[in-house]
């Protein structure tokens, strides 16, 4: 079973990569290409599955010295305070994590429970490509709408611009890879499709996602105490709007 | 130069006396802007803590240039500075202000108002010309009076500078920071002709020193130390060496979030490699390696997730040294070994 290796990167930052998993439930895949080279640090047997779980983890016992935490779809990216912290204490907080028991204790256990908070998103299935998202899945235009509104959705991760989550969801009736052209405009509140995950355009911007409908939902506002409406691991619901 | 204030409780210019807690009488125009040059942008020490929901931490491109800055008008760590490329910069003073410029090498461009500043000099010397010009380097603080022009002259070498303002410069703030964020749209709109400045309330102790030594100076091309990984077993000792050797020319398409690299030769991945790394959280310095193994340096406003393998990260100093390369520069590449997480304690 690969384990968990942490990666250099310059002198204020460490990657964490997780093990590959091969599919969305628990069962760990082969190794990966991972401890190539010497500057690996090889860590012990994992308790958490996905990043996003490690990044909770983290985030719930990180230290001052601790400046951003990073999840993506394998890693968690440390960025730290170089002049506040050494490499042990940092290497030895991330073991603890890494290896945080499966019964989380209660302050981790709020600290999830309050990342994981459920939004519901309601959605007009209005895209442009909702033909052919039910196309390549095989599905009716309806079947598209259920199969994305009766799944829980989850984001892993934040990228491409602020508030933009990718969500995960529960199984994979609906994998759609990118459009061969991206579009030059895509609106704000486009919900989308690609690569296996689901998300929503926080702002108008140019997209390859295929879309499948829209939301008035305020994925981004900078002024909001919360600015962003999705953070990583938050779990999402999409409620069709008639 | 500078020494034209003393020290006190309040502050003194030749008269002048601004206590510090009296609100200026026009908050929202210290400045007028004439214009804005190439692109003069709001820095400051940037936004971190919000990577995890796709902010990066953006900031003064030039840290060091940006800090002394700050440190020779006596601000407080943090205060906003205005981040201008290539000169072009000008401004019309209306309150007196205390002023510092760092970064590349250049010149400000001073022209006294008539009657506004040395009146005293002016009634006894008759023929003074009605407007004056004082020539100010970068590196040092200087007083600025009501009329006064001030104009920023392109840099020698190098491609960043930083006023600063006693006080700072005042915007609203974006998730805690007045900068702005090239790639993310936070932040205040660049500076343009028309535009008012206004300084916020970030001044410190008073500065220790009225002027900086300059930058050293390198004939040819600019050396950046960078450390090793965390992708760079995509690419082998090969590619390693291959990022180390000869030199590399900085792209025209460069700015605040990122510099390519060209050249003659071209970073390869290591057979088997031809797959896509899943995106990974990315830091300012990173040094990505795209399919055209041509390399592409992040600077302070990156996305806070890529898809290409990093092959290594620049050092905080030459992270700073990289904001500071023109399109067509030459670049080389060093390995450092002493700055490499793995190689702490």
């Amino acid at each position: 079973m690969a384990a968990p290796v942490i990666l250099p990167v310059g002198g204020s930052a460490v990657l964490i990569e997780l093990p590959v998993l091969a599919s969305a439930d628990t069962t760990k895949a082969g190794s990966t290409h991972v401890g190539a080279s010497s500057a690996n640090v090889p860590l012990g047997a994992s308790a958490a599955a996905k990043p996003i779980d490690l990044y909770r983890a983290l985030r719930a016992t990180a230290p001052s010295w601790v400046t951003e935490l990073v999840p993506a779809a394998t890693t968690v990216l440390v960025v730290f305070d170089r002049a506040s912290v050494g490499l042990t204490p940092l290497l030895a907080w991330i073991d603890r994590a890494l290896s945080a028991p499966a019964a989380p204790s209660a302050v981790a256990a709020s600290a999830a429970a309050a990342l994981g908070s459920l939004v519901e998103i309601a959605t007009r299935y209005d895209g442009a490509d909702l033909a052919t998202v039910a196309e390549l899945a095989g599905l009716t235009v309806d079947g598209v709408i259920a199969a994305h509104s009766e799944q829980t959705w989850t984001a892993d991760f934040i990228g491409f611009a602020p508030g933009f989550a990718y969500l995960s969801g529960e199984n994979d009736l609906l994998a759609a890879p990118r459009r061969s052209t991206p579009r030059p405009v895509v609106p704000a509140g486009s919900v989308a499709l690609a690569a296996g995950y689901c998300g929503i355009y926080p702002r108008e911007s140019p997209g390859g996602w295929h879309l499948i409908g829209t939301t008035t939902a305020s994925l981004w506002d900078a002024r909001r105490t919360e600015p962003a409406l999705l953070a990583p691991g938050t779990r999402v619901r999409f409620v069709p709007d008639e | 130069m500078g020494s034209s204030f003393s020290r006190g409780s309040g502050c003194r210019y030749r008269g002048v006396v601004m206590n510090s807690g009296t609100t200026p009488p026009n908050q929202a125009a210290w400045f007028d802007v004439v214009a804005g040059g190439p692109l003069t942008l709001l820095q400051d020490a940037g936004r971190p803590g919000y990577a995890h929901l796709g902010v990066t931490a953006s900031g003064a491109a030039d840290r060091a240039a940006y800090t002394a800055a700050n440190r020779l008008v006596g601000n407080r760590p943090g205060a906003a500075c205005l981040e201008t490329v290539f000169g072009g910069l000008e401004l019309v003073v209306r309150h007196t202000a205390l002023l510092a410029v760092t970064g590349a090498p250049a010149f400000v461009i001073v022209t006294r108002a008539a009657g506004s500043a040395d009146k005293g000099e002016a009634a006894t010397e008759p023929c003074i010309p009605a407007a004056r010009e004082t020539v100010v380097p970068t590196g040092y603080s200087f007083t600025v009076w009501p009329g006064d022009r001030v104009r920023l002259v392109a840099p020698e070498r190098g491609l960043r500078n930083y006023v600063a303002v006693r006080g700072g410069f005042d915007a609203e703030p974006t998730l805690g920071s007045r900068s702005t964020d090239v790639l993310s749209r936070l932040g205040p709109p660049a500076i343009a002709a028309g535009d008012h400045l206004a300084v916020a309330d970030e001044a410190g102790e008073w500065p220790a020193a009225e002027s900086i030594p300059p930058r050293r100076s390198i004939d040819g091309p600019a050396l950046l130390h960078v450390t090793r990984g965390p992708r760079d077993d995509w690419f082998g000792d090969s590619g390693w060496q291959t990022l180390l050797s000869g030199t590399w020319t900085v792209g025209i398409e460069s700015n605040r979030v990122g510099i390519r690299l060209g050249g003659e030769r071209r970073i390869d991945r290591l057979p088997g490699r031809g797959g896509e790394l899943p995106s990974e959280g990315m830091v300012a310095g990173a040094v990505q390696v795209p399919p055209s193994g041509q390399p592409v340096v992040f600077l302070r406003d990156h996305p806070v997730t890529g898809g290409y393998p990093v092959i290594g990260v620049l050092t905080a100093a030459a992270l700073d040294a990289a904001a500071q390369l023109r399109p067509g520069d030459s670049v080389r590449l060093a390995a450092s070994v002493a700055s490499n997480v793995s190689a702490a304690d």
